[in-house]
């Protein structure tokens, strides 16, 4: 998804993409590959980049030459992605005509970012969407005890699972998902790994979720 | 970050956390926070725990202990981006601290 961006404005700039996946390669190894990506392609199994405050994918973090973020966390799409304009077919049950009108709401921004990422490559610490040290860090989310002990929660899950001790996995997952319950990343890989029997086991869905906390929330307006 | 023993040594403490002990204390880069261990045996994470504000979950059932990253304050407490190491698909080490020297744009995805 990043590729043909990196094409075009590297060595200005570096992407990086890191997948979220408590199940590792094997899970985001196939996308990796198709991509055949020339940049940095990484995996971080126990997300730990919820320590920099991402709670949903994707999200991107610009970095200046010094090692400075000068933008934290937000929603970044590289384009429009598909499922904005996919119709609904015919034959669509009503919960998949449900799940395809809802997704369809979501707020994706992708023309301002890149147009933002752009003229931030053009122009450095010119550029108006470059922030201080001191606006990135008021902009960060707030890190409560509860939101840090549900990340030790999804390291011992992550840990867990890949050690087979699933049901033991599952008991640290859902912890995780309720000392934070703004992460859609904890929820969403604690589900993927779980399969069509995660309604069961953790009790919601994606579409039960997103009608709930309402799918102008989902991805929050940039601000840019 | 991960720990199966309740008690680890200064170096096992390093290399999981970054945090390295001092004369003066734990400190991982410039920062330094008073620290003496209680013991010679090594290190109690409940300890360092309460030293830098870190939750310790215990799971005894796989003796396992997990220690969160520092609460109470914001994700990021500077915007100096922590120099994180993960893993390529072949397993090779990447640390963003290489990334030094040219504007980065860090894409966290997923597959799900």
């Amino acid at each position: 998804m990043w590729q043909e961006l990196r094409t075009e404005l590297y060595p200005r700039l570096e992407i990086v993409t890191v997948a979220l996946e408590a199940r590792g390669g094997s899970a985001a190894g196939p996308w990796i590959e198709k991509a055949e990506p020339t940049h940095p392609a990484l995996i971080d199994e126990a997300h730990v980049l919820a320590t920099l405050g991402v709670i949903n994918v994707p999200t991107g973090v610009w970095v200046d030459e010094d090692g400075t973020i000068v933008r934290p966390p937000e929603t970044a799409y590289p384009r429009q992605p598909a499922f904005k304009d996919r119709a609904v077919p015919a034959e669509a049950t009503p919960l998949q005509r449900e799940a395809i009108e809802l997704t369809r709401r979501l707020n994706v921004e992708a023309e301002r970012y890149i147009a933002a990422l752009r003229d931030w490559v053009e122009r450095g610490a010119a550029s108006r969407y470059a922030l201080s040290p001191d606006e990135v860090v008021r902009r960060s989310r707030p890190r409560p005890l509860s939101e840090a002990t549900a990340a030790a929660h999804f390291a011992l899950a992550q840990h867990l699972h890949a050690a087979g001790e699933a049901p033991l996995a599952t008991e640290h997952f859902k912890e995780a998902q309720r000392l934070h319950p703004s992460s859609w990343t904890y929820r969403r890989d604690a589900w993927a790994i779980a399969g069509p029997d995660h309604p069961a086991i953790y009790g919601t869905t994606w579409l039960d979720d997103v009608k709930r906390e309402g799918a102008e929330n989902y991805y929050p307006r940039l601000e840019l | 970050m991960i720990f199966r023993s309740a008690r680890v040594s200064a170096a096992e403490l390093e290399r999981v956390t970054g945090w390295a002990l001092k004369p003066e204390g734990l400190c991982r880069g410039e920062r330094c926070v008073p620290f003496a261990p209680a013991s010679r045996d090594g290190i109690d994470l409940a300890d360092v725990a309460r030293a830098l504000g870190m939750p310790l979950v215990e799971e005894p059932r796989a003796g396992l202990w997990a220690l969160g990253p520092e609460a109470g304050g914001k994700a990021l407490e500077t915007a100096a981006l922590p120099d994180i190491t993960l893993p390529d698909l072949a397993g090779r080490p990447f640390r963003f601290a290489s990334l030094r020297g040219r504007k980065a744009l860090i894409v966290a995805w997923a597959s799900w």
